[in-house]
């Protein structure tokens, strides 16, 4: 049993190690970017490609990704990215020209700096506070039953009511 | 107790007042007008053949004050609206050093060129094909049109329609600046 366990484990870490080796070459351009001579041919893995391409917006769409987008734009602009990786530019570098053309918009997560970071910061304040506001009203809530128990009966009332409960059937 | 919630009871109405604030801020701004970063900037140098087969490049412009715009076919009625625009523009200005160059835009052979015919544009347009072009200058829709001064940089960015008043205005202001 524990050697069939053995070996379960030992395929699972081949199976997610070989694609890591394989991808190797192709992940090669980003470190030899500034080496390569323009024009170079390198072979590009189309998930760089696809990464690069996720993270920029379609120009022409609403809310898409040029990953995702099936316009022609997008289109172009795979065929772009494509053609700049394999020139030998790293997934940054083909990033940032397409920022240099549109601007930080292209993006489609603002960048984490200046006026961009109340983007990231105020819904996790909102959320915040928001528990902060449900738990002061839910320790109220729960705080106002104890209140109508605080007069206390005095003894002729109680002995009052002791004496009209007995006498029911 | 009963302070906050008097508090509170302001609060709640109030807090709908930078929501208001927001959203008439939101409604007032053109989510199409996007600041583009290229403005100030060297325009990028491009290649091209035009639809009569001749070569068309920014480079043999330099010195002139060049204005390009892109256009489609498909973009109606903006660039049906703009053509007599640019044409005017051109035909006054040509002979005092502006250059005027359509980039068509995603777009046909045979629908660009009947574009071409029937608004009648006598300056030079080209294909871009694969959008090399129109990446390069940031465009995300067509028509958009950008001023390029004589020492090669883009000065102002127009998304949609040019008008008359509009290119005179951007045109002299360039053209009265030396090379």
């Amino acid at each position: 049993m524990s050697r069939l366990l053995a070996l379960t484990v030992l395929a699972t870490v081949l199976a997610v190690a070989a694609p890591a080796f394989a991808a190797g070459p192709a992940g090669g351009p980003a470190a030899v970017a500034g080496t390569v001579p323009a024009g170079a041919k390198i072979p590009v893995s189309e998930d760089t490609v696809h990464d690069v391409a996720a993270q920029l917006r379609c120009v022409v769409c609403q809310s898409l990704s040029v990953a995702d987008s099936p316009s022609e734009t997008a289109h172009e602009m795979k065929d772009i990215i494509r053609e700049r990786l394999a020139a030998g530019e790293s997934p940054e570098q083909v990033r940032a020209y397409f920022v240099e053309k549109y601007g930080n918009w292209i993006l489609l997560s603002p960048p984490r700096q200046g006026f961009n970071l109340l983007v990231w910061v105020v819904p996790f304040a909102g959320l915040g506070l928001g528990l902060v506001l449900v738990l002061i009203v839910v320790r109220r809530w729960s705080r106002r039953p104890a209140a109508p128990q605080a007069p206390p009966l005095d003894p002729a009332m109680r002995a009052r009511i002791r004496r009209e409960m007995e006498r029911e059937p | 107790m009963s302070g906050a919630n008097r508090i509170l009871r302001w609060a709640i109405p109030l807090a709908v007042v930078p929501v208001l604030v927001l959203l008439a801020y939101g409604f007032r701004t053109d989510p199409r007008e996007i600041p583009s970063p290229l403005v100030g900037k060297p325009a990028s140098p491009f290649k091209l053949t035009a639809f009569d087969g001749k070569p068309l490049s920014l480079e043999a412009l330099r010195g002139q004050v060049v204005i390009v715009n892109f256009w489609a076919s498909w973009c109606y009625p903006a660039c049906y609206e703009e053509a007599p625009s640019l044409e005017r523009a051109w035909k006054t200005y040509k002979d005092r050093g502006l250059v005027m160059v359509g980039v068509n835009y995603q777009d046909k052979d045979e629908p660009a060129k009947r574009f071409l015919t029937q608004v009648g544009h006598t300056f030079p347009n080209a294909p871009d094909p694969g959008s090399r072009v129109s990446v390069d200058y940031g465009v995300y829709g067509v028509p958009e049109t950008y001023f390029i001064d004589r020492k090669g940089r883009v000065r102002f960015k127009r998304v949609g329609p040019v008008s008359d008043e509009m290119l005179k205005e951007q045109i002299e202001r360039l053209l009265a600046e030396a090379a």
